[in-house]
């Protein structure tokens, strides 16, 4: 038992990622938000599933993948945000809270709530500030939910300053991003999440409804003022009833606002568009409509003949139908405010002949309907889907979830199936789950230097194996469903870094069997997934390539070897650190151990030597092919020539015996600054042609990270006496010799 | 004495030495693009011999920036053009050089071929390879632009940087005698004689830069010409272009004169259109400071131009321009597709899509869509695509050697 317990549990963990790949099946009684996530809109010029669209926007606006329902309040009572809310001093829960398990909402129940049930999704807390300055100025220090100094708010506690936000963001988009103040950068965070989440909110159901007592208007400060009869509202927003007295008198100023006065005409516009908007809606509008969008479009279907036929008559100047004639451009105008919103484009095309261009939004393909004179049956199935979400009608939900996507699957059977495996890659989560396993063989590989029992090491390398197995299918998967190369991107250059430093690191261990090629391919792997977890809150992942990097020859040859070659002297710089921590720090690090470590450093930074050199020139001649220069001095170009003569120049120190051992670790660990600058640090300049990876504020990361790599090499050059593992006696690198004593 | 200069030349730590200070340089010649300007910082980092302190000033100040540190008033690309050049650290050019003698008289000298070595001798032959080529590319080659609205043909292609004063002598009905000045010739006082034109030129004022409007506004001042439009001109010095993709517009007054008296003064710059002649011997000169030029014997022209995007976004798909290649010569006439990626090589040179104005926006105003393409001829472009397989393939061998010297090592272990 003892000798096999290494099997068993890498077993159980083959277990767990076997059990994470199973195919999911929506439970029968509940909705089925499965098959929901499957169905394929278009976003961002790719077909995606609904799925992917809910976790990408999740993760932009809230930073996470999920969003939690209960936590603690100030008196440390537990509950369902609504319910303890009036307690104020929200947390979610504490990290030590190992008995809590809060109830979440996946993403796309959460983008579900979003479509069908606005208000409950209005009091959802996913807008993160954290930005002291701006916290007091909307007046929010004390509410919202805090986890570990973030605060999240709901929609509804940040409405009231949607204007004073919008605002700020107008003047600061005049500045430009890398000298935009932390404040700023802020506010323009805000603003884009709000943004995001008001057109998510549009994409299938307009947003307005008629109630003469809610505060949806905000008219111009200049109508306001000196009006004794307005109850003045310190957000700005008015119900109908409030304004409605007030319209004439504000027309009647609209006409007198100067020509060139831009600002002020744009108030009046707005605020005037808004309430004839809302008058308009007022003569069709039916209450039923308030929860059955389904009712809405048949409504609006049984106008769509007689209104088109008014409106064709009115322009020809022909006597028309005036009630049909302005049923229709009522419901017009809800539409195409609607259109101009929405976010994915949720109906397809009519069959799979027609082009990618033929998707369309929904408050399109309503407007559409007017001319064609039916409304097309996707919308109506969505409509049939958000009426049954809103009323909680399981069985309605699922029956018009099964009759659309059996439709989708006639009509356009490819876009069904890929957002079928796209939605099953987002389950698998490959990468994270790669990661949680990396983590626990680096954790069991440390014991065995503490240790040192074989079965520990063994538990360890055969884990990371396991991880490199799942990381190796993520990333297979994720090239299968881009139909591209492993790199595209800065966040897939992360993953594939790992990638290549955990592949290298295994073979070490293979060749070695010290524990060092496990911990070094744990560690990077780690590391590396995680860097390209913060990198996917910038939004989708899968983007479509930019017209100069779209083609797979160049992403395959050069993309691929130049990230090997970082790769490489990532794992270098890191095997240098293992060698001076535990050589200085620790009795462990005895000769044998020490020679090989120089070997493995030695033969990875001619890996390196060779990958970034190739893969530099490569870059030169993909220059050459597209701009026709093969060197421009570009500063993506200069990091990875950077890269490339500090290999050189470690290579001609050591055959030139300028250093030994303990000079080659420095220099390896020397390495990992070097080339973290130019994998991160040249698009932070954002200058240059290369300045698709752009990041701003990550520069200050950079370097600390560096200070870090300087401060191992210092602790690296302290005197070999004061080593820990020379001290004991079993590390004598070569030309050391101990003083005599 | 030389035996002394050989051993300091044949050094390892020479290399080494050189080797970290080139890496000093691209990383400041990197930090100094975003205040520089791409142009400058490789004018003052890389293709120079030694960096002058007002040049590493502005590189270590970004770089203080980007942690944060706040920089009082910022070195910017005037500063530099205007600071003097005191040499502080050694530039792009001395290091390669030393680098190169380094390298072939270590080799010269020291180094006897031996298939353990083969490795090694053939990566520093494809580097010399490479350094060599990139020299040659840098002398032979030549950058310039065409910019083509759809419809549009052209036989010449323009500099990026350079200008050109040129003399037209349309008399002829067959074709005109151009008479071009470069730029460098342009100076304050300097005076321009040659075989072709009937009258000499003075150079009575010139701006490296300028802006130049019809009517008097503060700043401004009234243009000392007497001929052509030149009296109705006002005209204001700037400060030189940094920026990348920016460019110079030089302006500049001449007085034309015979040896029985002046002619007049004219004045021109880049970018100003109208027509203006000089009378002379019974010809007509037209005269104009321009962009200059290279003229090809075929001409090219625009006939559609596309910036397509991804439905529902702004990222860009794909830039193409359909051109029809027109050579009298050879009778050639046909359309060939331009794209990103994918250029039209013919004769020597190369074209490539290079910026493109062709936004829905603009189409549905009515304007007509530009195209510019960037011209390139390099006769030595094929040098890199062999170093890189011969450096490829020495270390390669190299390396591959030493992994199979460490198994067979490993195995009698």
């Amino acid at each position: 038992m003892k000798k096999h317990w290494p099997w068993i549990l890498t077993a159980l963990f083959v277990f767990e990622v076997l059990f994470a790949l199973r195919p999911r099946v929506d439970k029968d009684g509940a909705f089925h938000t499965g098959a929901f996530g499957r169905l394929p809109v278009l976003l961002g010029g790719r077909q995606q599933p609904l799925d992917s669209v809910a976790r990408n926007n999740l993760l932009i606006i809230r930073g996470t993948a999920t969003v939690p329902l209960e936590g603690n309040a100030a008196d440390g009572s537990w509950g369902a945000w609504e319910d303890i809310a009036d307690k104020g001093g929200l947390t979610e829960r504490k990290w030590y809270q190992f008995s809590k398990r809060p109830k979440k909402l996946k993403s796309i129940e959460w983008l579900l709530e979003v479509f069908a049930r606005p208000d409950d999704a209005d009091g959802r807390y996913i807008f993160r500030i954290h930005h002291p300055e701006l916290l007091g100025e909307l007046e929010l220090e004390d509410k919202g939910v805090d986890r570990a100094g973030l605060r999240y708010y709901a929609f509804a506690q940040l409405s009231p300053h949607l204007g004073h936000v919008e605002s700020e963001a107008r003047t600061i988009s005049g500045v430009d991003n890398e000298r935009r103040t932390p404040y700023q950068k802020a506010v323009m965070d805000l603003f884009r999440g709000l943004q995001l989440y008001i057109k998510l909110k549009n994409s299938v159901r307009p947003q307005m409804f008629v109630d003469d007592t809610a505060h949806i208007f905000s008219p111009p400060n200049a109508a306001l003022s000196g009006d004794a009869e307005a109850h003045q509202h310190a957000d700005g927003q008015y119900s109908y009833q409030e304004i409605a007295p007030m319209i004439p008198k504000i027309r009647e100023q609209a006409m007198s606002v100067p020509r060139d006065d831009e600002a002020q005409q744009s108030a009046y516009g707005s605020f005037l568009g808004r309430v004839r908007a809302y008058e308009g809606l007022k003569a069709v509008w039916r209450d039923e409509w308030r929860t059955d969008y389904t009712a809405e479009l048949r409504d609006f279907e049984a106008v769509l003949k007689p209104g088109f036929e008014a409106v064709t008559k009115q322009q020809s100047g022909q006597e028309f139908d005036r009630t049909a004639f302005e049923r229709v451009v009522s419901f017009g105008e809800r539409y195409v405010h609607m259109a101009n919103l929405a976010h994915p484009m949720m109906i397809p095309p009519a069959d799979s002949t027609k082009p990618v261009e033929d998707w369309a939004n929904v408050g399109k393909a309503l407007m559409d309907s007017i001319r064609e004179g039916s409304i097309p049956s996707p919308v109506m199935r969505y409509a049939e889907m958000m009426t049954a979400y809103a009323r909680k009608d399981v069985e309605g939900f699922n029956k018009a979830v099964t009759v659309y996507s059996g439709e989708l699957k006639q009509r356009l059977p490819d876009s069904v199936r890929k957002g079928g495996e796209e939605y099953a890659f987002n389950q698998f989560s490959a990468f994270k789950r790669a990661m949680m396993i990396y983590l626990a063989g680096l954790i069991l590989t440390l014991f065995f230097w503490l240790r040192m029992s074989e079965n520990l090491r063994r538990a360890g390398m055969q884990l990371v194996v396991l991880a490199l197995v799942v990381h190796t299918v993520g990333l297979i998967w994720r090239m299968y469903l881009e139909r591209r190369p492993p790199v595209t991107n800065l966040y897939s250059s992360a993953i594939f870094v790992g990638w290549g430093a955990a592949v290298l690191g295994v073979i070490l261990e293979r060749i070695h069997r010290n524990g060092i090629g496990t911990v070094t391919a744990a560690g990077i792997g780690y590391i590396t997934l995680i860097i390209a977890h913060h990198l996917s809150m910038d939004g989708d992942t899968m983007e479509m390539m930019r017209a100069v990097l779209d083609t797979n020859f160049w992403l395959a040859t050069h993309v691929t070897i130049i990230t090997l070659g970082y790769a490489a002297t990532f794992l270098a710089g890191f095997l240098g650190i293992v060698y001076i921590v535990r050589g200085l720090l620790t009795p462990s690090l005895n000769n044998e151990t020490a020679r090989s470590l120089a070997g493995m450093v030695y033969g990875i930074v001619c890996f390196a030597t060779l990958f970034s050199f190739v893969g530099t020139v490569l870059g030169g001649l993909w220059a050459d092919w597209s701009w026709g220069r093969f060197w421009g001095w570009d500063p993506k170009e200069n990091g990875a020539l950077m890269i490339v003569i500090w290999n050189a120049i470690i290579l001609h120190l050591k055959w030139g015996g300028m250093i030994r051992e303990r000079g080659l670790m420095n220099c390896a660990v020397i390495g990992n600054i070097v080339t973290a600058f130019s994998w991160f640090g040249v698009n932070m300049l954002g200058i240059g042609l290369h300045s698709y990876g752009f990041m701003d504020a990550a520069f200050r990361w950079l370097a600390i990270f560096s200070l870090t790599q300087l401060a191992l090499v210092a602790l690296g050059t302290v005197p070999l006496q004061y080593w820990f593992s020379v001290k004991r006696g079993i590390l004598s690198p070569p030309g050391y010799k101990p003083a005599a004593s | 004495m030389l035996a002394s200069i050989f051993k300091f030349f044949t050094s390892l730590k020479l290399t080494v030495v050189c080797l970290c200070m080139s890496l000093v340089v691209v990383f400041f010649g990197t930090m100094a693009q975003d205040p520089l300007g791409l142009y400058i910082a490789q004018e003052r980092f890389f293709h120079s011999f030694f960096i002058d302190w007002a040049s590493l000033k502005a590189a270590i100040e970004k770089t203080l920036q980007m942690v944060d540190v706040y920089v009082a008033a910022p070195t910017t690309g005037a500063d530099v053009l205007a600071a003097p050049r005191i040499p502080v650290f050694p530039g792009g050019y001395l290091l390669g050089s030393i680098l190169l003698i380094n390298l072939i008289v270590t080799h010269y000298s020291r180094f006897k071929f031996s298939w353990p070595k083969a490795g090694i001798f053939l990566t520093h032959i494809g580097i010399v390879l490479l350094l060599v080529g990139q020299l040659f590319t840098d002398v032979f080659s030549s950058e310039s632009s065409m910019r083509l609205s759809v419809g549009e043909s052209r036989n010449y292609a323009e500099d990026f940087r350079k200008n050109e004063l040129v003399l037209i002598d349309g008399s002829s009905a067959e074709h005109d005698v151009t008479t071009s000045i470069p730029q460098s010739r342009l100076r304050k006082g300097a005076v321009i004689e040659h075989a072709s034109l009937p009258f000499k030129l003075r150079v009575l004022e010139y701006w490296g830069n300028a802006d130049f409007t019809g009517e008097s506004k503060p700043g401004y001042t009234k243009v000392d010409a007497d001929k052509g439009f030149g009296p109705k001109i006002f005209v204001k010095g700037l400060p030189p272009v940094t920026a990348m993709d920016g460019r110079d517009m030089p302006g500049i007054v001449l007085e034309a004169f015979t040896d029985s008296g002046s002619l007049g003064r004219w004045f021109s710059a880049v970018g100003f259109s109208p027509r203006q002649v000089i009378e002379a011997g019974g010809k007509e000169y037209q005269v104009a400071l321009r962009i200059k030029r290279y003229y090809t014997p075929y001409s090219l022209t625009l006939v559609e131009a596309r910036h397509d995007k991804y439905k529902g976004t702004e990222i860009p798909r794909n830039f193409s321009s359909v051109v029809r290649v027109k050579n009298s010569e050879s009778g050639e006439d046909r359309e060939v597709k331009i794209f990103m990626n994918n250029p039209l090589r013919y004769q020597g040179k190369t074209y490539y899509q290079y910026q493109m104005a062709a936004d829905e926006m603009m189409l549905r105003q009515g304007e007509r869509p530009t195209s510019t393409f960037q011209v390139v001829e390099n006769p030595s472009w094929l040098a890199p695509y062999l170093a890189c397989v011969i450096v490829g393939l020495g270390l390669l061998y190299q390396f591959g050697l030493h992994l199979k010297k460490f198994f067979v090592r490993k195995a009698k272990a």
